[in-house]
């Protein structure tokens, strides 16, 4: 009687859409609560169900989970998206914290003041394309396959396509020194669940607007 | 032939202090290579050594690993540091992360203006004492000496560098905290750990003030 996991959290992308894209990637069928007033996130802080007080939270397989990283892992474990032995979920977990870090970038510059967000959008096209991007695209050379480990669907190639296509909706051309990316993107998008997770009316949610910033930071206070 | 894990960072607590208290919990000998240049950082990207260009990096089992969490992940999981089932190994991530997060706080202190620093100080023992140590009060009310399934982990690990962190700033920060403090006297006295915390070790001072100009210079 387990029940589908239930995702607590903004109708907004945030660091929620991590989670949405894995979920659907590994075909697991979820719902959503969404927090729309600091009210609510109070009460649910209140009524013991957040660890530390924040969202994300997850309720999944009798478990209430916090920490977007440790609610990743664990379906990345338990849907068999995590390599075959520690050595592979070694280079998953690199690729997947570096990808993080250019995510992280993306996810904030809505929240930079206006004029910071030309600064900010620079910065971002400056990583991906010198630091981050090479690194996949000499990857998937080098080993030939259409994975980037072990020749096997992972967490990290969700994790790259949400990515690239994050970065793209910002600098449109950002793909264009790199070949092997650009086959992967069009690979992995016609992987059936991802592609289903594409397709209009799915859980995915469309690219941070106005209120959802002003949502946040009204439940936050940081106006 | 693979010989000890060798650590790249800076003569420093950092980003490498968490990998240093697992390896040495797990009682794995380790050298440290430290980079005390601009040039020295350079050398390691332009050999290709560094994935991202960054450190910490840890090189382990023929790996030139990068991302902190990936490399203290990977000594939790060869050295059986990290929960027996998925299950566990879910309660021991989300315990680490929120440790995790009350580390950057802390470390984020070092970074405010001076006229700042006081008051963000004030802000994160508030944290710290309304926020994360109750949740492992909390857990240690199930009476057991480890925090997941009666045996040590990377929690239990990173709980106690926390504590030890936190008190190098308010040294009464468990006060309030029973649990914690029986938690502290027992995992300090573990064999591996005790040796750790002994004078010698490789486990590295608070950072001084007067130090922070010549990190900043081989980062930026």
């Amino acid at each position: 009687m387990a029940g589908k996991p239930k995702l607590y959290y903004f109708d907004g992308r945030g660091k929620m859409e991590s989670i949405r894209w894995l979920l659907a990637a590994a075909g697991v069928e979820f719902e959503e609560k969404f927090v729309e007033t600091k009210e609510q996130l109070e009460k649910l802080v209140k009524d013991g169900d957040l660890l530390f007080h924040q969202l994300p939270m997850v309720e999944i397989d009798g478990m209430k989970m916090v920490q977007t990283r440790a609610i990743l892992s664990y379906i990345a474990g338990k849907y068999n998206l995590y390599g075959k032995d520690l050595k592979e979920r070694a280079l998953i977990d690199m690729y997947v914290e570096g990808i993080t870090d250019l995510m992280q970038m993306v996810m904030m510059l809505p929240f930079s003041p206006a004029e910071a967000k030309a600064k900010n959008l620079a910065s971002i096209e400056e990583k991906a394309t010198k630091r981050y991007f090479p690194v996949f695209e000499k990857v998937l050379k080098q080993h030939g396959q259409d994975f980037l480990v072990g020749n096997r669907f992972s967490w990290a190639d969700v994790q790259l396509l949400e990515v690239i296509l994050a970065v793209e909706e910002k600098i449109p051309a950002v793909l264009s020194g790199f070949p092997q990316l650009q086959a992967f993107k069009t690979k992995m998008s016609n992987v059936p669940t991802i592609k289903k997770f594409l397709q209009p009316g799915s859980a995915r949610k469309p690219p941070p607007d106005d209120n959802y910033v002003a949502t946040v930071m009204s439940i936050f206070n940081l106006n | 032939m693979s010989g000890k894990p060798r650590l790249h960072y800076v003569n420093a607590r950092g980003r490498m202090e968490p990998i240093r208290w697992l390896l040495a919990a797990a009682g794995v000998e380790f050298e440290e290579a430290f980079l005390e240049t601009k040039d020295d950082l350079k050398k390691l990207q332009t050999n290709g050594d560094l994935l991202f260009q960054q450190v910490p990096m840890v090189e382990i089992d023929g790996m030139k690993m990068v991302q902190t969490r990936a490399i203290l992940s990977y000594i939790a999981g060869k050295y059986n540091l990290y929960g027996k089932d998925l299950k566990e190994r879910a309660l021991i991530d989300m315990y680490v992360e929120g440790l995790a997060d009350l580390n950057e706080l802390i470390t984020s202190n070092f970074f405010q203006p001076a006229d700042k620093k006081e008051e963000h100080l004030a802000t994160v023992m508030d944290k710290a004492t309304t926020r994360y140590f109750p949740v492992y009060e909390k857990v240690r009310g199930h009476g057991q000496d480890f925090l997941v399934g009666n045996k040590l982990s990377r929690a239990d690990v990173q709980l106690l560098e926390i504590i030890l962190l936190v008190e190098e700033s308010k040294p009464d920060i468990l006060a309030k905290f029973p649990l914690l403090q029986s938690f502290k006297a027992k995992t300090s006295n573990i064999p591996n750990i005790k040796k750790f915390l002994q004078p010698g070790s490789q486990r590295k001072l608070p950072i001084q003030e007067k130090d922070i100009p010549r990190l900043m210079q081989i980062f930026h």
